[in-house]
């Protein structure tokens, strides 16, 4: 504590009396040109002087190319890997964990004492809690730290386009590994790829309550979503006899948390299928004939799905609705529709292809000349306000940050409907959002919200005030600003007032 | 319209406040008061108004229906011959029908046949005919916001539904958690100097003022909490904080409330579905409570965008389905009725051979409910809910 409070008064010392804090003569960087900030702003989370540096030294073509295809290192800093490795989601597989919880639940329920059965539950609820933290909290860290920004960006993208709500069920236990190894692998590959680790994951399959949907008991919730918001989009076509006819191919798609495998009549052993706790159970599938979008369905099984999902993904209306979602998140509401038809081009040429789909983005001249168009929307607020403020220097807990998004609504897995948060800069820019924005922006701006001190019992606490009167500021941040932000910068009292300033401007509101 | 126009001009010179703005200059405020309460996610119509003549809705029903009314609390309130009322509600809401304070309409809805929900409630909220142009992010609130003199519009919710999107600049604010804004006066007026004349600049500073006004009206609770008084919880506080706000404030308001798309082990008298009957009805009964003498002049619509299937699905819930039951309260509602065009509920007449049949199209309803309210003449009916023709269903 001392030293961090003789840290804040030094600094205080040194900006005391100027409007803007720091002086640009230090810097590990070269010079930022304002069209690099621009399109690294606009590309990444949000510029920090090394991306800027970065981009500047490998060229625009050169550092997409780099984001397109990130490899599979995961490229982290250690001090962050390490926080993520000591995560219990990191630690155990699925099964053990859902497993696992899924008997401290039972033997919770099993007491006979009324106070031991309340304190075994909300052991267990909060344990429950803890596990779906850490799969945000992991989520932030990479946003925050990892190279391949691009793909961290798909990965909140993909998660929001496939919505899950952690509320539901034993979700929180499921998240984590949803991201993980349905979501993120794929984020830069083929939709196709994707779209199948989706449907056949726990967390989707019990979230639209596809386990429920059997044979003479049909539960149509998945297949309507998968079509409306997964694939083709609400207006392409479809009938309600298109929606009854999947839900009946879904018939038997479900999720088994058991270690043993139901017992099947012999004719149907053939037709199971069971990795992790997934589960096809044919004894639960109709296999009567069926059509979809005016097509006989031919497999049978499993069988099915795949080939329903081939003929979903392969529609021109998924390419079309898939590429006018891209360009909502990368650029405009409003997409150009000669870009937008030259995505949707490469996406149906490439059979789904993401990364080339993004590079036609990319490397249009719209993106690079376009003014700043879309609003933040609050975890891209947050986001990029930490990075900009910290740039490599790890924080040590996201638990203020999971706060301040909660708060402004847009809480990771928090979505209540499978549609998703909205990618329209105007569902963000309403008076009610805008005032808990400035209050956030205050309080990353103090320095002093928590990000440097971990929790439990023996917290350690870090002096970092927030340097976001850096260098990338002077060489180019300056030049963005409007007149009206610059007074209001010098009328900053301290340094921590200024930096809350800067994060309130119309400037930081968008990318 | 124009002078509409001309005070969001000045409200954005100044920098005041719209609705301060239009308290000062309008003429003579409506007293009367209007909230429209949407249950998002399609609840089921059927629990809550329980159709207990129909030996169909038992027979579709094994595992869910609610009772015919009997000596027994778990069964229905008695409400027509034809109808119950579900018995969450018994102790908050059924009073309120019993003292003509409360009605619902039937068979109530939108001829939408999407089933999706998100499309159904933009549909819903944008108020437009479903044929023929739509214009997009112009919300029927918002509308009636603009053709009632001296309105005073508000959403109760964390973003600008869009319900309330459109030419009239209309403030939000959440209820369900409040906390102590810590960037003080002089912060705020620095900040919102940077947005003076930018296109988000109305909204920055109509966010300050409503900050400042919901601290003050919650100044008292805020106290009492922090004495650590027992205080209501769930929508029921949210309910007493909008009252709070519309009885001094706002005369027009719009609260979203989630959690009714039950396709699975939905209950029946007791169970998920009827703890969230049972919010809602402690909700409504305390927000006419708080209102006061206010009361008299307010009206709540509660409505959601479909009902649910008319039988239980393969896991005791219900799926997405087409006609459902609005509620109109209020002080000078003319409550203990059902009121509306309907049909005997039996196999033949569902809609679909599957649902509910929309009978009454919510844009009349609505319509005929306002032209009563506000004495709006039929064109301005039509600007808010274009091509519509209003029904009056004798509701006030």
């Amino acid at each position: 504590m001392p030293v961090l409070r003789l840290a804040s008064v030094l600094l205080v010392a040194a900006l005391a009396g100027c409007a803007a804090p720091l002086d640009s003569g230090v810097s590990a960087y070269p010079p930022a040109s304002t069209d690099a900030y621009a399109q690294v702003n606009r590309i990444t989370w949000g510029a920090t002087p090394a991306a800027v540096a970065r981009l500047q030294a490998m060229g625009l073509r050169a550092y997409v190319a780099d984001q397109l295809h990130p490899g599979h290192e995961a490229g982290l800093p250690a001090e962050v890997q390490a926080q993520i490795d000591a995560m219990t989601i990191a630690q155990r597989p699925l099964v053990d964990l859902v497993q696992e919880m899924e008997q401290r639940r039972k033997d919770a329920e099993a007491n006979t004492d009324d106070e031991a059965k309340k304190a075994g539950q909300r052991a267990y609820q909060a344990e429950m809690n803890r596990l779906a933290r850490e799969a945000a909290a992991r989520h932030l860290l990479r946003a925050l730290y990892s190279p391949h920004q691009v793909q961290q960006e798909m990965a909140w993208f993909w998660l929001n386009h496939f919505s899950v709500h952690q509320a539901k069920s034993n979700l929180r236990a499921l998240v984590g590994d949803y991201e993980e190894t349905a979501i993120r692998p794929h984020a830069l590959g083929k939709f196709r790829d994707l779209l199948g680790a989706v449907v056949q994951h726990p967390a989707m399959l019990r979230y639209l309550d596809n386990e429920q949907n059997a044979a003479g008991r049909v539960n149509e919730n998945f297949a309507r979503e998968l079509m409306e918001l997964h694939t083709l989009g609400v207006d392409a076509g479809y009938s309600q006899h298109d929606v009854q006819e999947l839900a009946r191919v879904l018939t038997g798609v479900g999720v088994n948390l058991r270690h043993n495998n139901p017992g099947l009549r012999k004719e149907l052993q053939g037709f199971y299928v069971r990795r992790g706790l997934f589960e096809f159970n044919p004894a639960r599938h109709d296999f009567a004939a069926k059509e979809l979008l005016g097509q006989p369905i031919r497999s049978r099984g499993l069988g099915e799905l795949e080939e329903a999902l081939d003929r979903l993904a392969r529609s021109p209306a998924t390419a079309r609705f898939i590429c006018r979602k891209l360009m909502s998140f990368w650029l405009t509401d409003e997409p150009p529709l000669a870009l937008l038809q030259a995505m949707v081009q490469t996406f149906e040429r490439s059979e789904g292809d993401i990364a080339k789909t993004l590079e036609v983005l990319f490397m249009s001249p719209e993106f690079s000349r376009a003014e700043q168009q879309k609003l933040k929307d609050p975890v891209r607020f947050v986001v990029s306000a930490v990075r900009l403020a910290y740039d490599e220097k790890p924080v040590l807990n996201v638990g203020p940050m999971l706060n301040w998004i909660n708060r402004m609504g847009e809480p990771l897995y928090g979505r209540a409907t499978p549609d998703g948060y909205s990618l329209q800069s105007a569902a963000w820019a309403s008076p009610g959002q805008l005032s808990t924005r400035f209050e956030v922006a205050k309080a990353i701006g103090s320095g002093s919200a928590g990000l440097f001190r971990t929790e439990g019992p023996q917290a350690q606490e870090r002096a970092a005030f927030p340097q976001l009167a850096n260098a990338l500021y002077y060489q180019s941040i300056i030049k963005t600003l409007a007149p009206a932000t610059l007074n209001a910068l010098e009328q900053a009292a301290s340094p921590q007032e200024w930096n809350a300033f800067l994060l309130s401007s119309p400037e930081m509101m968008r990318r | 319209m124009q002078r509409r126009q001309a005070l969001s001009a000045l409200a954005g010179l100044t920098a005041l406040s719209l609705t301060t703005t239009t308290r000062l200059l309008a003429a003579p405020a409506a007293k009367s008061r209007l909230l429209i309460v949407f249950l998002r996610g399609g609840y089921d119509a059927c629990s809550l108004l329980v159709p207990v003549a129909s030996s169909y809705y038992y027979a579709s029903r094994p595992d869910i229906a609610i009772a015919r009314p009997s000596s027994d609390l778990s069964s229905a309130s008695p409400l027509s011959v034809d109808w119950g009322l579900h018995p969450a509600l018994r102790d908050s809401l059924y009073p309120y029908f019993k003292n003509r304070e409360l009605a619902f309409v039937p068979f109530s809805g939108t001829h939408d046949l999407s089933r999706s929900h998100f499309e159904t409630q933009d549909s819903m909220e944008l108020g437009q005919a479903l044929e023929g142009h739509k214009s997009y992010g112009s919300g029927f609130m918002n509308r009636l916001a603009t053709v009632l003199t001296g309105s005073t519009p508000m959403a109760f919710t964390d973003q600008l539904p869009l319900v309330f999107q459109g030419g009239a600049k209309v403030p939000n604010t959440g209820l369900r958690s409040l906390a102590k804004p810590s960037v003080d006066a002089r912060q705020s007026g620095i900040i919102a100097s940077m947005y003076q004349g930018t296109p988000m600049g109305a909204q920055v500073s109509e966010g300050f003022s409503v900050r400042d006004e919901v601290m003050r009206e919650m100044a008292a609770e805020m106290d009492a909490a922090s004495r650590k008084a027992i205080t209501a919880k769930g929508f029921e506080l949210e309910a007493r904080r909008i009252a709070r706000l519309m009885k001094d404030s706002y005369n027009l308001g719009f609260v979203d409330v989630g959690g009714w798309d039950t396709h699975v082990n939905q209950g029946a008298a007791n169970g998920y579905l009827a703890n969230r009957l049972d919010e809602l009805g402690l909700g409504l009964a305390a927000f006419a409570q708080e209102m006061g003498a206010a009361w008299r002049d307010t009206t709540v619509v509660v409505m959601s965008e479909f009902g649910r299937t008319f039988r239980q699905n393969g896991n005791r819930g219900t799926d997405h389905g087409h006609g459902s039951v609005f509620w109109v309260m209020g002080g000078s509602v003319k409550g203990n009725q059902i009121a509306g065009e309907q049909v005997r509920v039996e196999q033949a007449t569902l809609f679909q051979n599957r649902d509910l049949p929309v009978l009454n199209e919510y844009r009349a309803v609505l319509g005929g409910l306002l032209q009563r309210q506000y004495a709006l003449s039929l064109s301005q009916i039509d600007t808010v809910f274009p091509g519509a023709k209003p029904r009056d269903l004798g509701l006030l």
